[in-house]
């Protein structure tokens, strides 16, 4: 039964070791060094062992002030998150069936991925500055009065930024879908066709559950992807920063091991989402076993 | 009688002209579902790249940006480019180094991201055992890029642990300058960062290998190096496509982590244009960009062919 490994086996798992090293090494010392004490640096060694930084963290005024970029980052991650969903299983739905254009989308789609993040942004931020300039010699003309006083812009987080943050969810969402209803077998859906139900109460009874453990995959990858997106933000949100453009604006001016607390918080948040999903996930699969 | 079959007929015409709408209905079913996306997509992706292309020819002044066609913005880009040859302008300077960190990080990863899949793919034997090391791959891919590239400051950084550990070994005398804050800081963090795109698509193509093909190569009398390279390498080619188009174009757009991990030093194509966006110069930022698109693609194109050639050959 138990055949012996060949030499190759051995390399091959050291060579994973490493790598599996070469990941968490830098994870593992950050979260060492965000239990530095107060007088500690951003380098070992550890002097004393405190939670000082997260305290700092926590009560705010450090050299990392995060509040208002977090909650901001958090909302529109959790939008991102309902529209990725929303509209990746329309259009899942969509591609199950042959229709005019299908081609067209999906390369659209792929094409969304490969264009470098920079552009995309930048293309954004450019449509968004014609139409502020359009908007504006409309309110003159018009004689719009808050046009005129108040408008500054449209650029913002959930305007312009939803939309670059959906470009980058959407190709992903996707195709999720397409491996999802590849595997999906119609009969359950004709089964139920056959008994009488509308197409809304076949895709609400039949199809919905069966697919939902794949949605709470896409609501997480959505949720994360939007949570860390730095790239296609960076010109598209006004005025207003997302917590990883504070972040990465803070890389060259921090000195002191908050960030590293942060880093940490940030870590311990993530994993956290990702276990309760995966509990969620296996508990409905396993319900749905049990019924069988 | 007669009634009775007229209501017969008008229920079966009903029925059908019902079966008709429910059929038109169902044919613009799938428009309906798509709309949302395509709209998106077109709202911000084909338009916001058309307008780039537009603005790019386009004017401008210290604060505006008029819609005058003009092609000085590519004059711009390409300053002294050809004149002054042999010696090269900032833009071919600035294009050298950014396709050095693509060959270089396109060979880091493909190695790495290769050997890892093919260890999970052919020596691990449970699904279950291949479930959790992917999962212990994927854990870090949850933290935020930025700090997962501060997180090489306690060790590259000049007290830094490595620093610390050679010197304390006597290897060195000094610290060494060139580990954060440089071209090495950069692929490293390049590396650290997108290996695992390069895993997954490979992974994927050799669990689709043909078990007996491999047993067919040992009993036809290939060694282990010759069944790699000449059965396991091809098929896994589209796995090893997916990947390196990933990485390619990621690396190729980057400005963020060359820009962090550079210490803002080093030039890259996305690092010129967020500067040129910064200072509101939109049609020369939009040239730039249109420029950049096009080597992408052509990057692309490439690797397809590269594919291809090998699949006639």
């Amino acid at each position: 039964m138990h055949e012996s490994r060949p030499r190759s086996f051995y390399a091959l798992a050291l060579f994973f070791a490493v790598f599996l090293l070469f990941l968490y090494g830098p994870m593992i010392s950050i979260l060492v060094l965000s239990f530095q004490g107060p007088e500690g640096g951003l380098v070992f060694p550890m002097t004393g062992f405190s939670t000082h930084w997260f305290q700092r963290l926590r009560d705010g005024g450090g050299q990392v002030e995060i509040g208002p970029a977090l909650r901001r980052s958090f909302v529109l991650a959790l939008v991102v998150m309902i529209l990725t969903v929303t509209i990746s299983v329309l259009a899942g739905l969509a591609f199950r069936r042959q229709f005019r254009g299908a081609t067209v989308l999906l390369y659209v789609a792929i094409a969304s991925l490969i264009v470098p993040s920079i552009v995309v942004s930048l293309g954004i931020a450019l449509e968004f500055r014609l139409i502020d300039d359009a908007i504006k010699a409309f309110g003159a003309s018009a004689g719009i009065d808050w046009i005129q006083s108040d408008f500054v812009s449209a650029l913002g987080p959930f305007t312009s930024g939803l939309g670059a943050h959906l470009t980058w969810t959407l190709p992903f969402g996707l195709l999720i879908m397409f491996a999802v209803f590849n595997r999906f077998d119609p009969a359950y859906e004709e089964a139920a066709r056959d008994l009488g139900a509308s197409p809304w109460q076949t895709f609400r009874h039949v199809t919905l559950p069966m697919i939902a453990p794949f949605l709470i995959g896409v609501a997480v990858f959505g949720f994360t992807l939007s949570w860390d997106e730095l790239a296609r933000s960076s010109q598209v949100m006004g005025a207003r920063n997302t917590l990883p453009m504070q972040l990465a604006a803070k890389t060259t001016t921090v000195t002191d091991p908050e960030i590293y607390a942060l880093g940490t918080a940030t870590t311990g948040g993530s994993i956290l989402l990702v276990l309760v999903t995966f509990t969620a996930i296996s508990l409905m699969q396993r319900r749905r076993a049990a019924r069988r | 009688m007669t009634d009775l079959t007229d209501t017969r007929a008008e229920v079966r015409s009903a029925r059908t002209s019902a079966r008709k709408a429910g059929r038109t209905g169902a044919a613009l079913a799938p428009y309906l579902q798509a709309a949302p996306m395509a709209l998106v997509f077109l709202i911000f992706f084909v338009l916001p790249l058309a307008a780039t292309i537009a603005v790019s020819f386009w004017q401008y002044t210290q604060y505006s940006i008029e819609p005058a066609f003009t092609a000085q913005n590519y004059g711009d880009v390409f300053y002294g480019c050809l004149a002054n040859l042999p010696s090269l302008c900032t833009t071919f300077l600035t294009y050298i180094s950014t396709l050095k960190f693509c060959l270089i990080v396109w060979a880091t990863t493909l190695t790495i991201g290769f050997t890892i899949a093919y260890f999970l793919a052919f020596h691990v034997r449970t699904l279950k055992v291949q479930v959790i090391c992917f999962l212990l791959c994927t854990i870090p891919f949850w933290t935020s890029i930025v700090i997962r590239m501060i997180s090489w400051i306690p060790l590259l950084g000049r007290n830094g642990l490595v620093n610390q550990t050679l010197m304390g070994m006597g290897v060195i005398d000094s610290p060494l300058e060139g580990l954060l804050y440089s071209d090495f800081a950069v692929i490293l963090a390049l590396t650290h960062l997108y290996t695992l795109f390069m895993v997954v698509p490979i992974f994927n193509s050799l669990m689709r290998i043909d078990r007996s093909l491999i047993e067919a190569a040992r009993d036809a009398g290939a060694s282990d190096l010759q069944t790699l390279r000449h059965v396991i390498v091809p098929l896994a080619k589209p796995g090893i496509l997916i990947g390196s188009i990933f990485v390619v174009t990621v690396v190729m757009g980057d400005f963020l982590t060359i820009g962090i991990m550079g210490g803002q030093q080093i030039a890259s194509v996305g690092k010129v244009i967020q500067t040129q966006m910064q200072f509101l110069q939109f049609p020369l930022a939009a040239a730039n960009a249109v420029i950049l698109l096009a080597a992408v693609l052509a990057a692309v194109w490439a690797l397809l062919r590269l594919v291809d050639i090998r699949k006639e050959l």
